[in-house]
């Protein structure tokens, strides 16, 4: 088929890909099999268990017996099975294929962590048992504790944070509570423009305004707007180091020092602390306090969206102001201490509990694996395979900024101007050729980002197929195959969804037919 | 190095299309003297084999409440899950997924959140759920703030009966913003008056059900007052099992309904990670907080699910989000919902039963002892007991007879004295006759001497 | 009856002492598909420069800032479930509140009909 300016099209193929003129009975395509919901196959009467019968009684509830149908749908375990199989396998995941997200470091989950979570005297053990039954425990997220101060160089750590920007409220709340100690209450936190929206969005929870400090034409943070921004009401800067735009801040030690001047703290967010870890420590660079994403860096599953964990390093001068509960390592025994110490000045209890066990095993694990040498590699490895990408595509995409780069690669879209695809349209073009998309559109400092991280898991041969296919896709673009771009995906278990009508008239749950 | 696949010859290769000659070379704009010249001193790489070894002598060095009689609750509980559970969440196309920012390629991930908000809303009696935030206790924060974003008012009442971990969660989230928050004392066997502590600035009452101490209540005449009066009535579930035999939240008029989810499909792992629970009345989702999946259809016109309404949050809204989280419970919330489908009407609420039957059965072999006293007139798997001695220092010498006997309300509350002699205990379908005997017989023997 | 625009792109349409706001035809072009309108209460005082309303399609959300001060007396209930109102319908049908405006010498620094036109023929 030829297009309007009279070339072949060459998405044909991909436009007809499970479509060899007839439409099947089932609606399936070969392995793509469509999936019901759980109230469309099972009803209140299946279930995919078997528990002891229970004899008469009395019951103590008071009167407050439930009595109405709640109405869940169930499954005998081989129907559940097959459920949850078929849907699994309309999912794009890591284990498939290289998963270039941008600032989400989409590394390979190694089993053996799953593993080891799942010794039960790791993952069977109540948090509120008797601290004398717990000793293992403790002495996993003690030593967890060790290995993050040491790559960081800081000297406190503080483990219950939940997740990334759990840990940046964490973080932010300690920098307040020491600022009220000295009896010196601010307004404002600083924060690039570059920024992850948890970074205001935590500022904000905090009480604080926030306001926002321009990039450079280099990427990185404009020093003489900040300098010029930060005053006795600055509490704090968030800055992103290595930054959004995969850049290392040059400056970073002229920043630290000029918040400092003015009284206030450096808040790090360690979003991307992949590509230094082992190579760069945070405390050489003058932070006061930086979450780590366990889920990122130290590989815990992302497992389509959580858990992940957030443990908040922190500087001599916050690390009084540290959340409840912390281990203490005794001479004979460790001990949890759960309730601020008299005259303490923990600025209270960020969750019920110690934080996320299972995730610190898995993440501890992960770092023996690989050791002070293993891990200074993942930062080399990490860097350089992006760097290799950059290097390979500059030519054909628009880099946004010179490299080296630090663990991503960014571009924007001028390489697309006049060719009509935008980066949304290339993105789902890629789900065609089998990858999951980079991150689009984000940072927000650069027109149509395209954020392309390919971290260490991935081999020479699987980046240099991703550059092919990049390559190739552009050309694409470049030689006017509009429709290859403008309705992908073809090839996935879905087109393009339809996410005006879903918020216009939002459809949050199931509802039994009318 | 096992998980790093590039050769040192691949190395080469690459710096050499990169034009570097060496790796450093790609480090060039950290500062001189923060560049590390050598390893931070850590121990080396290990193999898959030594780090399972250390990882068993860490499991050694702990008792799994699996081994022994075990009745510790309070807001984490100890359930069977079945197998199937933990097969599907470790394939890889689930535990290796990011975030459903695609939905082409991730409605496993969106159908199974979907399916997941449908229970949530079905189980709490509530007409919407988002896809989870990190745990009950967070949920419960966020509550409190997405109430005085509803009401715009900024005072919040919290029932003395609330987990204290969660009243503490509460007030470190609304320590910088400009809340007030008033709680009330605990009570372990009284009702409680919080109609006393509202005013026209209240934005919430937070109560729960069954509360701390296991005990239920009926709060659809505290709804109705609340409603009268334009505040809104939260209500929190540590237990999720205990609604498969209790009256809903929603059914007492609550607006507000978070719950810790850990009991279905997830096990204890030493409080974390567990799974969030929210749900609300529809009029309410644009002041909800977290990731919401909604259904929708493609450009066939395809049934499917997308990530919706997400002006709401930190990536697009930054600082006037209604929230900053951004990572859910994610794979605890699969587990969760695949363990419930599992289940069906029919396994959830004969699972309660069955809890309620066990704890019953405990009860009543309790309250025959002397020197112990049940506080509870009603309640679910979950009462107090007030000894004759301290709780505290029962519990160390049980442990020591290899029982894990409940939780000395002490720990969580050190300074009041009245508590110091209470006893949480928890009783859930992995609960033995056997278990229940052997705690009876040694405490008994303890509680005489 | 008079038309005043804004450069954040919202008018104001004034019969007597009360004034009709919504936003601009290129607004909403430049928005894409509306998906929802935050309106303010009945009743709710605002400034000149207050945040009044908040309007979103999929991606983004935009404040709309009073352009007068003044109480406001209704809102376009229309407009809760039909926010495509703005897309389809965006300087009659699509309006977003009424407010009684209580200072009308702030009206004077707004375009007419005809500046607005050029405004935008600038930005294009």
């Amino acid at each position: 088929m030829l297009n309007k300016q009279g070339r072949p099209t060459g998405n044909e193929a991909a436009a007809n890909a499970g479509n060899t003129g007839f439409q099947s009975y089932t609606g399936a395509k070969g392995l793509d099999q469509p999936e019901l919901l759980i109230y469309e196959i099972g009803n209140t009467n299946h279930t995919g268990v078997d528990l002891p019968e229970v004899e008469d009684f009395e019951t103590r509830l008071g009167g407050l017996e439930r009595d109405q149908e709640i109405g869940l749908a169930g499954l005998s375990e081989p129907e559940a099975m097959r459920h949850y199989t078929r849907l699994s396998r309309k999912n794009y995941a890591i284990d498939m294929g290289l998963y270039p997200l941008g600032s989400c470091t989409m590394k390979h989950n190694p089993r053996l962590n799953e593993k080891v979570a799942r010794f039960a005297g790791l993952s069977d053990i109540h948090p509120l048992q008797p601290i004398s039954t717990v000793q293992g425990a403790l002495d996993v997220i003690d030593t967890l504790a060790h290995w993050l101060k040491t790559l960081t160089g800081m000297p406190a750590v503080t483990m219950s944070p939940k997740a990334g920007a759990h840990g940046e409220l964490c973080g932010l709340m300690a920098i307040r509570a020491a600022l009220a100690a000295k009896g010196d209450e601010r307004s404002i936190v600083l924060t690039p423009e570059s920024a992850h929206g948890t970074n205001p969005a935590t500022a904000a929870l905090c009480g604080y305004k926030v306001k926002a400090i321009p990039a450079t034409t280099e990427g990185r943070v404009d020093l003489e707007a900040m300098k010029e921004a930060l005053g006795p009401d600055v509490a704090a800067i968030m800055v992103t180091n290595p930054n959004t735009c995969g850049l290392f801040e040059r400056e970073i030690l002229e920043m630290a020092d000029a918040v400092h001047a003015v009284g206030g703290y450096f808040y790090c967010d360690g979003a991307n602390f992949n590509a230094i870890v082992g190579k760069v420590r945070p405390g050489d660079l003058g932070v006061d306090a930086m979450h780590i994403n366990l889920h990122k860096t130290f590989s815990t599953p992302h497992g389509g969206g959580g858990p992940g964990a957030g443990p908040v390093v922190l500087s001599e001068a916050l690390a009084p102001f540290a959340p409840i509960p912390y281990v203490l390592a005794g001479d004979d025994a460790f001990d949890i201490v759960e309730h601020d110490v008299e005259g303490g000045q923990s600025f209270g209890r960020m969750t019920a509990f110690h934080g996320q066990m299972g995730m610190f095993t898995r993440a501890l694990a992960y770092m023996m694996s690989h050791g002070s040498d293993g891990l200074a590699r993942v930062a080399e490895d990490s860097v350089l395979n992006a760097n290799y990408v950059l290097a390979s595509l500059k030519d054909v995409m628009s880099a946004s900024f010179d490299g080296p780069c630090m663990h991503e690669a960014l571009f924007d879209d001028r390489f697309l101007k006049d060719t009509g695809v935008s980066t949304l349209d290339f993105a789902k073009a890629m789900i065609d050729e089998g990858y999951h998309p980079m991150t689009m559109y984000f940072p927000l400092v650069v027109h149509g980002a395209m954020l392309i991280e390919p971290t260490e898991s991935e081999s020479k041969q699987s980046v240099d197929q991703f550059i092919g296919m990049m390559r190739h896709l552009v050309k694409a673009a470049k030689d006017g195959e509009l429709e290859r771009f403008s309705g992908a995906p073809y090839n996935a278990p879905l087109k393009r969804l339809d996410e005006t009508a879903a918020a216009r008239d939002p459809i949050l749950r199931w509802q039994a037919p009318e | 190095m096992r998980y790093l696949p590039l050769s040192s010859d691949d190395r080469q290769a690459m710096l050499h299309k990169i034009g570097a000659e060496n790796i450093n070379e790609l480090f060039i704009d950290v500062p001189d003297n923060a560049l590390l010249k050598g390893l931070i001193d850590l121990p080396k790489h290990m193999t898959e084999m030594e780090v399972e070894q250390n990882f068993q002598a860490y499991s050694a060095a702990s008792v799994p409440a699996g081994n022994v009689p075990f009745f510790v609750g309070a807001g984490a509980y100890r359930h069977h899950v079945p197998a199937s559970v933990d097969y599907q969440i470790q394939r890889g196309e689930f535990l290796t997924a990011y975030t459903p920012y695609q939905p082409e390629i991730s409605q496993g991930t969106l159908q199974a959140l979907f399916e997941f908000q449908s229970q949530v809303a079905q189980i709490t009696g509530m007409e919407v759920a988002n896809a989870s935030m990190y745990d009950g206790s967070t949920a419960c924060g966020e509550a409190a703030l997405m109430a005085c974003r509803v009401t715009r008012k900024k005072r919040i009442v919290i029932s003395g009966n609330l987990h204290p971990q969660y009243i503490d969660v509460v007030k470190t989230m609304t320590k910088f913003t400009d809340n007030i928050v008033v709680v009330d004392d605990p009570t372990v066997n009284k009702s409680e008056n919080l109609l006393d502590q509202i005013d026209e600035s209240t934005a919430c009452v937070i109560v729960q059900n069954p509360d701390f101490f296991g005990n239920l209540t009926d709060f659809t005449a505290l709804a109705d007052q609340l409603h009268q009066r334009k505040i809104l009535l939260v209500v929190v579930t540590t237990e999720i099992v205990a609604l498969g035999a209790i009256k809903s939240p929603g059914e007492m008029g609550a607006d507000i309904v978070v719950g810790e989810g850990q009991s279905i499909g997830n096990g204890l792992n030493f409080g974390g990670p567990y799974v969030g629970l929210f749900a609300t009345r529809q009029q309410y989702i644009r002041q909800m907080p977290g990731r919401i999946c909604g259904q929708t259809t493609d450009a066939d016109g395809k049934r499917g699910f997308v990530l919706t309404l997400s002006t709401r949050e930190q990536h697009i809204r930054r600082e006037k989000a209604t929230s900053n989280i951004c990572t859910n419970a994610g794979l605890c919330t699969l587990a969760f919902t695949i363990h419930m489908t599992l289940l069906g009407e029919k396994g959830y609420r004969h699972l309660a039963k069955l809890n309620h039957s066990n704890a019953v059965k405990m009860a009543d072999k309790l309250k025959a002892l002397d020197g112990v006293e049940l506080l509870n007139d009603t309640f679910f798997n979950e009462f107090t007991v007030r000894l004759n001695k301290n709780a505290a220092q029962v519990v160390e010498q049980l442990v020591e007879l290899d029982i894990i006997a409940g939780l000395p309300v002490s720990r969580l509350y050190p300074h009041n004295d009245d508590l110091k002699n209470d006893l949480i205990i928890a009783v859930t379908e992995t609960t033995s006759e056997d278990d229940m005997d052997m705690m009876i017989s040694e405490l008994k023997e303890v509680l005489s001497c | 009856m008079t038309i005043y625009y804004s450069e954040d792109h919202e008018w104001v349409n004034v019969t007597d002492k009360t004034g009709t706001v919504g936003i601009s035809e290129y607004a909403q072009k430049a928005l894409g598909d509306i998906v929802f309108v935050e309106l303010p209460e009945v009743g709710d005082e605002f400034s000149k420069g207050d945040e009044v309303a908040v309007v979103e399609s999929v991606k983004a959300a935009s404040e709309i800032y009073s352009l007068v001060s003044g109480e406001i007396t209704e809102v376009n209930g229309e407009l809760e479930t039909n926010a495509s109102l703005v897309n389809s319908s965006a300087e009659e049908d699509g309006w977003f509140f009424k407010i009684e405006i209580s200072d009308d010498s702030e009206l004077d620094d707004l375009m007419d009909a005809d500046g607005y036109k050029k405004f935008i023929a600038g930005l294009e």
